[in-house]
């Protein structure tokens, strides 16, 4: 009994500890000139699916629920996000070369279509987050247009 | 649980207090050991997924832009050489690029999934150390969109599962194109289609050699494709 209860406490203290370990949240209350929904056109019911599937990992502002601050959590998320914003952020898609958003629009297409992104392990707890066959035609559709516009 | 507490002897009792005590210490180990692993994985896990990545990518950078004055390095990679020896010579840098492509190439065709990601690493630090100075201010700007590019296709060709491997490969043909078409190159190279890629879309690639060896579809379809321009 003792021995479990040292041991409770270790974990506690640890678990406890942890928290005071600090981490960057990604948050920001400024939407810059260059995010992809001020470059381009997009249609509301769009916006609404690329925000709140796509912008929690790819862009500067993430909404967490409370249990993503906790640790070690909130080290696990931050690394994730860290790794989606330098693949792709909508935040900073006016400052991407034609090539480079050519390129990535390429593979949001191939991601999309394939159920590679959203990440199972993101849409797990976001259900929301998980984009319907409609959903992820429009969005499709979408990425075509400005592939093309992008061509001529 | 009747019969024990109707008629215990004491020596019952005490191996039952015994038995107890022992069972709950192992569960008290076991538990505190399992809630002490998990804390200790996902703490390490973490840090060591950033450590090997950082690795992975780091390796070669070093050596090919902050350590640039080491001559050589792992296993035949020409691009430190390269920054030493041939600063000037436009021509050596965009045949380290150019080879490390072939490379690749060489290896979806081959179905080599390993090899393909060595020669993805190979491209994008060869891309990386890339020295644009010696171009004018236009071509700089194209050039570096093009190294920017192409340097993720190869970053994501060195980690990936092989079908993701052709599908920055594929994205790769343009920007080659486009960056011999600016830096040129000694070689003879064979501009090649294969209309059947990603779902008809098509896919184009470089090759030394004029003979169709498919690298989208590798052994499966290897014959697939014609030329379409030879350059140079």
């Amino acid at each position: 009994m003792k021995v479990l209860k040292i041991i409770a406490l270790v974990v506690l203290l640890g678990f406890v500890g942890i928290q005071f370990v600090p981490t960057e949240p990604n948050l920001s209350d400024v939407v810059p000139d260059t995010d992809f929904m001020s470059v381009n056109q997009v249609a509301k019911d769009i916006e609404h699916d690329l925000r709140v599937s796509c912008y929690d990992c790819h862009s500067n502002n993430t909404q967490y629920p409370w249990y993503n601050k906790v640790q070690p959590i909130a080290w696990f998320l931050e690394e994730h996000i860290k790794e989606g914003k330098e693949e792709l952020n909508f935040n900073e898609w006016g400052d991407y070369s034609d090539r480079r958003k050519r390129s990535k629009l390429k593979s949001i297409a191939s991601q999309i279509e394939d159920d590679k992104m959203p990440l199972s392990s993101y849409t797990l707890i976001h259900k929301d987050a998980k984009l319907s066959v409609e959903e992820k035609e429009r969005i499709l559709t979408l990425v075509n247009d400005l592939m093309e516009e992008l061509d001529n | 649980m009747g019969d024990n507490t109707n008629m215990p002897t004491l020596g019952n009792q005490n191996e039952e207090l015994i038995l107890k005590s022992i069972t709950m210490k192992r569960t008290t180990v076991t538990l505190s050991t399992i809630a002490i692993a998990l804390l200790t994985i996902t703490v390490i896990s973490c840090k060591d997924g950033k450590k090997e990545t950082n690795d992975k990518e780091g390796a070669h950078m070093e050596m090919g832009t902050e350590e640039g004055h080491h001559h050589e390095s792992s296993a035949g990679e020409m691009d430190h050489g390269t920054m030493d020896h041939d600063m000037g010579s436009s021509d050596a840098q965009g045949t380290s690029v150019i080879d490390s492509y072939l490379q690749l190439k060489d290896a979806l065709v081959a179905d080599n999934k390993d090899e393909a990601a060595k020669s993805g690493q190979a491209l994008a630090s060869a891309l990386g150390s890339f020295d644009i100075s010696g171009y004018d201010e236009q071509q700089q700007k194209e050039l570096s969109d093009i190294i920017e590019v192409a340097k993720e296709h190869g970053e994501h060709i060195a980690k990936s599962d092989i079908g993701h491997q052709r599908e920055h490969f594929e994205g790769l043909g343009k920007d080659m194109v486009d960056f011999i078409a600016i830096t040129g190159t000694s070689k003879t190279l064979y501009q090649q289609f294969c209309p059947m890629y990603n779902n008809n879309q098509g896919g184009t690639w470089l090759s030394a050699s004029n003979e169709i060896q498919n690298p989208f579809f590798g052994s499966k379809m290897l014959t697939c494709g014609k030329v379409q321009k030879e350059i140079n």
